[in-house]
């Protein structure tokens, strides 16, 4: 018998209607790109939650480092000005 | 036969096919071989469970004498049911549950298209909806008849093997009957012997990128759709379907 192999681990982005983001949901196995859209389809939207489905191989996500994350994430905390909370949002904007 | 015996027939046969094949892969819950598929499996017998729902209420309400759709599944013995013998076949491994599985969807994927002219409004309605279901069970089942086909040595011998076993369970599908002659005479269901072509034709361009040989059946099983007879296997699946209502009348939750 040939060796056994795990599946690749794919990420699943899932668009919950036309004009919104596609959103990371979760992770699952897939031996490729066709089987994890099915995989994605019967795992995550069951219950009506998507009209779009992404994957991406997990292994082709480049991560930042939880090392660097002071010198990442921490220059912006004092820079409030970066916020547009300084802005009346016209009431037909929707989704910010 | 009257149209009213033919339909109320017609109809049971749809719905046993449902509940049958729905309980079959429903067995799989749990064991699945691998998280995923186990999901998917269970999700298209949910969805089978959910027809058998739709098409055995139409049935009682046809057959007018006060049953429901429960009566119709949970208290007819096995003579009673009118799957055809393929769904009642047991899982033994994913490779026969997936041959099983594209054999049945080929054919109720052409089945169900076949019922947008249907002059039951009813029926229409429900295999309108159905049919979306179906469609995804076809492309679910197809695919993966490729990739065991065309994937290893032991995968290909699996599933040729599993497709040499339930060939033979492929001819009561579309060979027409009484029953079936009633219903297309009567505009409401299609000539069966026209779909032949169509599912021929789906099997073979499946078994072609799937690399599997298609099996020389000389003589079909039959027996199912009109009753004559069933396989060992459908008393022991009716045993655990019906168990709580046969241990406890009427009971409810």
């Amino acid at each position: 018998m040939s060796e056994k192999k795990n599946w690749p681990l794919w990420e699943i982005f899932i668009r919950s209607k036309n004009g919104l983001n596609h959103k990371h949901v979760g992770s699952l196995h897939a031996a490729d790109a066709e089987m994890a859209i099915e995989n994605a389809r019967d795992v995550y939207t069951r219950r009506m939650e998507g009209v779009s489905i992404w994957v991406v191989e997990s292994e082709h996500i480049t991560a930042s480092s939880p090392n660097q994350s002071e010198s990442l994430f921490d220059p912006a905390n004092d820079k409030v000005y970066r916020h547009p909370t300084f802005y009346n949002l016209p009431d037909e904007v929707k989704h910010m | 036969m009257t149209l009213a015996d033919a339909k109320y027939q017609y109809l049971l046969r749809m719905g046993d096919n449902a509940l049958i094949l729905g309980h079959r892969l429903s067995e799989w819950c749990g064991h699945g071989p691998i998280l995923e598929q186990d999901i998917a499996m269970t999700n298209i017998a949910l969805d089978q469970v959910g027809q058998a729902r739709s098409l055995l209420q139409y049935a009682a309400q046809l057959e007018g004498k006060g049953r429901t759709e429960d009566d119709l599944a949970y208290k007819r013995d096995v003579m009673e049911y009118r799957n055809v013998l393929l769904v009642e076949q047991p899982n033994e491994d994913f490779a026969y549950t997936i041959v099983r599985q594209f054999l049945f969807d080929a054919f109720n994927f052409l089945l169900h298209k076949s019922f947008v002219n249907s002059k039951d409004e009813h029926l229409k309605a429900i295999a309108e909806k159905s049919l979306k279901e179906i469609t995804y069970h076809l492309r679910y089942s197809s695919e993966w008849m490729i990739r065991l086909g065309d994937g290893t040595a032991e995968s290909h011998q699996k599933i040729q093997t599993a497709l040499d076993d339930l060939f033979i369970y492929t001819g009561e599908l579309l060979t027409p009957d009484a029953v079936d002659q009633t219903i297309f005479e009567a505009g409401i269901g299609p000539d069966l012997t026209t779909l032949q072509p169509a599912y021929q034709a789906k099997i073979d361009e499946i078994l072609q990128q799937a690399t599997l040989q298609k099996p020389e059946v000389k003589y079909m099983q039959s027996g199912g759709k009109d009753g004559r007879m069933h396989t060992e296997y459908l008393g022991y699946i009716l045993a655990e379907l019906q168990f709580v209502q046969r241990a406890y009348p009427n009971m409810e939750w």
